[in-house]
């Protein structure tokens, strides 16, 4: 088979080369090197799974098997203010399914997304462990609690505002 | 702690933090220097009290006040009033909400009076920072009792005798699985820690780990030592940046002490604990699954046997066991197995962890005994359903749980009485729904979270699972028969009795409660076309009141499909065949004439 052609930059290239190599290129390590190359990059596209596998002397097919397998990595750029979402059941039951479309209206996106400007993602996840302020959401690290549909427009202006002031 | 004559224990769990409480911690310390007060104050950031409820709680000691729901903007009041005149702040107070009178002291708090804290034992009263205010509540005691008296045969035994289960969920004998790992000889085998709590819902491995993540090294240790590990492995979530922090600067602490390395306490014993890091995989929780993903693969089950005991991480052998298991490890050696067999029924020894959510006044951790009942800890320690709404229904045990009705209020709480009323122990998640819950759709919810999470190894989990939720798909749609109740109740019997591991096994139990326990509300769904609760969008009905209706044609200008027929000034009608029951019409009338039925 063809080699993908790899199309990215060179301290892209050279910082997961070096991250590989931190793990001395162990195949038992591909978790932990996909973890410090997503804490780096933000997301994990193909070029990227496919040096990887080059570096760990192990099949694409592997990495991109693990990587899809895993909830927590992400082959889609992150917004600069990721929307997540709490579905877990403590908020699912005081009505988060709410404040979800509430932010899909708001921010046009579906589930997955990321705005075209870059500025915004929505993505759901599964207790943040904050079941006392439920239904929750976080934007980036901030916890968002005890939310009302009416909250979202307040939230997302708020980072909107900090932008325009930027 | 001496040296202080006061200490301020705020705290620093997830929930509370989530509410700023690290300003608070902050303007503590600020306002506190500016007093000059700083060296017979100490502030302490802890972990989790477990009143979640009414964080951020902030607790003086030594006289045990507790305050509630405490903002950065009230430090000062605190200091000046209680620290500095020795007044309680009464508006900080919590209020007993049955006579509204102000509780000061947590002992006499309906949320704490019949709770046991073994597991949860420190969380709360140390700075989970700090290696000396662990050794000075006896830590590290066990571990040095143990290594003293030489005799890990011994150890395992008392274990056994305590009868201790395993917390995660199976509730296997810990002392047994110890006994049964420890025979086998290898190079190198295994101690490991499954931090990877994947149900939602359940958060109180990780409160132990941010509040108490000593007490894990040192029962680990213990563990290492009994099974002949020389390694230790905590496999844990890495959506819990805060956990792995204070279970790294506990470890480092460890290895400056000399409770981790080589030759512990001059015992010859060496071990030593390194972190793995999960992605987020629910069915990780599963010990084969979790020993493929630490060894950099999918994290997918394989058959037992052969047991981790035998081949586990590596090929080599292992034991794995659950934070809050091992929590419990070092209070058992301490204190004796007579005492931790005396609380509990006759088969679940000592406490159980629960988190308490959903439609309950306090949500928040709790621990009791075994054999309290579902009715003590959600009336009196949770203190009843929100809004004075009624009871419909408690979910334990997560995805792999079920749905207990008000007929099993009065069971007590054991691994043997939640499996026989057709729920389970699970790790701990108790999620407490009122009338407004549909079962169909909770049922669909847990669903759809174990077809996202099944890793598609076995087909009866992978697409028996997904067609479950399909047939509840249409049943919460209103396109449900009788038929396919009759299949969804067939399906689900099939895929408990074929699929590969736990969780497949496990993955219908949300689907047969709610039918056994629900039955008349999926045929509502089905017959009747309505959803009781009121919670299925596609089964609503938007009417208009004749009466209210001014026809000022809002309703019908906005209607996306022309659904709304009328005349300027006359009554207007939604023709239901043709409505999609998108709401529109009813956030558009000024009137309050259109109501969902």
């Amino acid at each position: 088979m063809d080699k993908i052609i790899v199309k990215m930059k060179k301290e892209v290239r050279e910082k997961v080369v070096e991250i590989c190599n931190s793990f001395n290129n162990q195949p038992g390590e591909l978790i932990n090197v996909l973890h410090k190359t997503q804490d780096f990059l933000g997301y994990l596209p193909a070029e990227v799974q496919e040096l990887i596998a080059e570096c760990l002397h192990i099949p694409t097919a592997k990495v991109y098997g693990v990587v899809s397998f895993y909830a927590f990595f992400t082959m889609t750029p992150k917004g600069k203010y990721p929307v997540s979402v709490c579905l877990g059941t403590a908020c699912y039951v005081r009505g988060a399914e709410k404040i979800l479309d509430a932010f899909k209206k708001e921010l046009n996106l579906e589930v997955g997304q990321t705005s075209e400007d870059g500025l915004f993602s929505l993505n759901c996840l599964r207790c943040v462990g904050a079941c006392g302020l439920a239904p929750v959401a976080m934007v980036g690290d901030k916890v968002y609690g005890r939310l009302t549909p009416a909250d979202v427009k307040g939230i997302v202006d708020e980072y909107r505002n900090l932008e325009a002031n930027a | 702690m001496a040296k202080y004559k006061m200490h301020v224990l705020i705290c620093g769990g997830t929930g509370c933090k989530s509410s700023n409480s690290s300003d608070i911690v902050e303007n503590f310390q600020k306002i506190l220097a500016e007093k000059n007060l700083q060296d017979e104050v100490q502030v302490i950031k802890t972990g989790c009290f477990g009143f979640c409820e009414k964080g951020p709680i902030v607790k003086i000691m030594p006289d045990n006040t507790f305050y509630t729901q405490v903002k950065p903007e009230d430090v000062r009041n605190i200091v000046e009033e209680h620290i500095i005149k020795g007044r309680k702040v009464p508006g900080l107070l919590y209020v007993n909400p049955e006579n509204k009178e102000h509780v000061s002291d947590s002992k006499h708090m309906g949320f704490y009076k019949k709770q046991l804290r073994i597991a949860l034992r420190n969380c709360g009263f140390i700075n989970p920072e700090n290696i000396e205010e662990y050794i000075a509540r006896d830590g590290y005691q066990a571990l040095a009792s143990v290594l003293e008296q030489n005799d890990p045969e011994a150890t395992i035994e008392l274990i056994k005798k305590s009868g201790l289960r395993g917390r995660g969920g199976a509730g296997f004998p810990t002392g047994m699985k110890w006994s049964l790992c420890r025979p086998n000889k290898a190079d190198q085998k295994y101690m490991i820690c499954n931090a990877d709590e994947g149900d939602p819902g359940a958060f109180m491995d990780r409160s132990i780990l941010e509040g108490d993540p000593h007490s894990i090294i040192e029962a680990m240790a213990i563990g290492g030592f009994c099974i002949d590990a020389t390694k230790g492995l905590v496999y844990i979530r890495a959506e819990y940046p805060l956990a792995i922090h204070r279970l790294q600067v506990a470890i480092e602490q460890a290895r400056e002490y000399g409770l981790l390395g080589k030759d512990i306490m001059g015992s010859g014993f060496d071990f030593d604990i390194e972190l793995r890091y999960g992605a987020g995989a629910f069915v990780c929780g599963e010990e084969t699954a979790l020993i493929h993903s630490m060894e950099g693969k999918r994290g997918e089950p394989t058959f037992k046997p052969p047991f981790p005991a035998v081949e586990g991480y590596l090929g080599k052998p292992s034991n794995v066991n659950n934070v809050e298991t091992l929590a419990n490890i070092p209070v058992i050696i301490n204190k004796g197995w007579e005492w931790f067999s005396s609380i509990g029924t006759e088969k679940s020894k000592g406490t159980k962890v629960f988190a308490l959510a959903g439609q309950i006044n306090n949500v928040g951790l709790i621990e009791v005994p075994m054999g309290t009942t579902l009715r003590e800890v959600i009336y009196e320690i949770g203190g009843g359903i929100k809004g004075g709404k009624k009871f419909k229904a408690v979910q334990t045990g997560g995805p792999s749980g079920g749905c207990l009705t008000e007929k099993f209020l009065d069971t007590p709480i054991d691994y043997e009485n939640l499996v026989a009323a057709g729920s389970m122990m699970g790790s701990g998640g108790m999620i407490v729904m009122d009338e407004t819950s549909c079962m169909v759709s909770v049922a669909k919810f847990y669903l759809d979270f174990t077809v996202e999470e099944s890793c598609g190894k076995c087909s009866p989990c992978r697409i028996g699972n997904k067609r479950l939720c399909e047939i509840l798909d249409k049943i919460t749609k209103g396109n449900g028969t009788m038929q396919d109740l009759d299949e969804l109740k067939n399906l689900a019997k099939v895929i408990k009795d074929t699929a590969l591991c736990g969780l497949g096994q496990t993955s219908p139990n949300p689907v047969l409660s709610t039918i056994d326990n629900f039955w008349d509300e999926y045929v509502a769904h089905v017959v009747d076309k309505k959803c009781p609760a009121g919670q299925c969008k596609a089964l609503k009905q938007y009417v208009i009141d004749p009466e209210k209706c001014k026809g000022c044609t809002a309703c019908a200008r906005n209607c996306p499909v022309n659904a709304i027929h009328g005349t300027v000034k006359n009554p207007h009608e939604i023709d239901q065949s043709a409505c999609i029951k998108c709401g529109t019409c009813y956030e558009k009338c000024k009137f309050n004439a259109i109501s969902i039925k």
